[in-house]
């Protein structure tokens, strides 16, 4: 029994659906006890008031928005050195959800932004380096789409996730260098003396594990379309053969 | 390797490759600048830095779509591929004639430029240095992009959303080496950080983009 096993597409399959209902409720469970949790079981913030409420929100999708990145960042190495094409497709199912957790984030820090910093954005280092890695899912995007070859866009697509890793982290601290930054460090880090404090901490561990099941469950989800859509095309192609 | 780089510089110039082109854009931009942010001085002088980075980048990428394609469609990339010399030789000589043909011009250009944005005096020294030593690694991450949209219809757009993201390190520092030789600061460090980024790349980039061309001639 090994990982590679679900490199098969029809076992990747089987075993997905049978995971997909327990990823879907577990997440929907966690997400909604988190939020409700978060939302009206917390004290306000003395200074921010209600308004901290949001990074129940904010953080997890920051947190998915780069893991989201680094997994296809995996996917796409497992491409390159062993061909699987499931991995492929996983990468590539991977962007639109990981774009959209970066939009997320972005936009409600400008919501949280609004009233705490009086700006909807600033030029600050994390939210600059969020915005590059906007335009980097954008351009990955971009990229599979305009390529008609599939394993070709495979390909493609494979490495220039694994460059744009590199100008990504070159970007971060690049921008670090260039301005000083207003957004706040860590919400949790092993360094405790930074963190949020307890009472918000514990709603929001519960939905940073939702986030991260929606997030697969997503991903299982788009794979699985990926691979239909895929034979879809062989068995079209190869009936116009027969015909 | 030396005849592939004669070769290129003399299509380059010859046979209306765009030699000129960059060099025009980035005159227009600059010339548009003014018009845009008012003729205040003191504004264009805090901003001409920046602004004459930004004409080197933009002049840089409008050149990108002809580095490749031409070879591309004639059919040379692929003899230029079964060719002895290894594919990542030759795109590095690619980036080469692109830096000298477009690169070089564009370094020479802008002090004449900076005159129009009202550059302070100090600036010209290190704007110079710092494209001198920035343009190298636009030249080379733009022939990565240049190799990933090669075989594309409608490629141009594309390759400019791929690798803008990817300048954006570049710029950063060389833009700030700039700046701050203007305002007459030191410019060690942003200087340092963009002779290691030009020299990471051009030392990296061309396995990446033989990677690329090898999928793309496949």
């Amino acid at each position: 029994m090994s990982i590679w096993e679900y490199a098969n597409p029809r076992k990747f399959l089987q075993s997905s659906e049978r995971v997909m209902p327990v990823l879907w409720l577990s997440s929907g469970v966690l997400i909604s006890v988190g939020l409700i949790w978060g939302f009206f079981f917390t004290p306000d913030d003395y200074r921010q008031g209600s308004t901290v409420k949001i990074i129940f929100l904010h953080v997890p999708a920051a947190l998915m928005a780069i893991n989201a990145w680094f997994m296809m960042l995996v996917a796409s190495l497992i491409w390159v050195v062993r061909r699987h094409h499931v991995s492929a497709l996983a990468a590539k199912a991977a962007a639109p959800v990981g774009i959209v957790m970066t939009l997320i984030a972005l936009a409600t820090g400008a919501i949280w932004g609004q009233p705490m910093w009086g700006t909807w954005w600033a030029w600050d280092p994390r939210l600059t380096s969020f915005l590059v890695l906007f335009l980097f899912y954008l351009g990955y995007i971009a990229l599979w789409e305009a390529i008609d070859n599939p394993d070709t866009a495979a390909d493609l697509t494979a490495i220039l996730c694994l460059v744009g890793t590199v100008f990504a982290v070159l970007s971060r601290y690049a921008v670090n260098f260039w301005n000083q930054g207003l957004h706040q460090g860590a919400s949790l880090s092993l360094d405790e003396k930074e963190n949020v404090a307890d009472a918000f901490s514990n709603p929001l561990y519960v939905c940073m594990a939702g986030f991260a099941l929606f997030f697969l469950a997503l991903v299982f989800y788009r794979t699985g379309t990926e691979i239909r859509a895929r034979r879809i095309k062989a068995l079209l192609a190869r009936q116009r053969q027969e015909a | 390797m030396m005849a592939l780089l004669i070769r290129d510089l003399r299509l380059a110039v010859r046979a209306g490759g765009g030699f000129g082109l960059g060099l025009a854009f980035f005159l227009i931009v600059t010339v548009l600048v003014p018009f845009a942010v008012g003729p205040q001085s003191d504004l264009l002088a805090r901003i001409a830095p920046g602004v004459l980075w930004l004409g080197a980048l933009l002049s840089c990428l409008l050149s990108l779509d002809r580095l490749l394609a031409l070879d591309w469609e004639d059919g040379s990339l692929d003899l230029l591929a079964t060719a002895p010399l290894p594919l990542e030789a030759v795109i590095s000589i690619k980036a080469l004639a692109h830096w000298i043909t477009t690169g070089l011009p564009l370094v020479l250009a802008a002090p004449l430029l900076g005159v129009l944005l009202n550059l302070p005096l100090d600036g010209y020294r290190w704007l110079v240095v710092s494209l001198l030593l920035g343009t190298p690694a636009l030249s080379v991450i733009g022939t990565f992009g240049a190799a990933l949209t090669v075989g594309l219809k409608r490629g141009g757009l594309l390759l400019s959303l791929l690798v803008m993201p990817l300048y954006v390190p570049t710029l950063i520092f060389g833009a700030e080496a700039a700046r701050r030789g203007a305002m007459g600061m030191g410019v060690e460090t942003p200087l340092l950080m963009l002779a290691g980024i030009s020299a990471g790349v051009i030392a990296l980039m061309p396995f990446a983009s033989a990677a690329v061309l090898r999928i793309n001639l496949r």
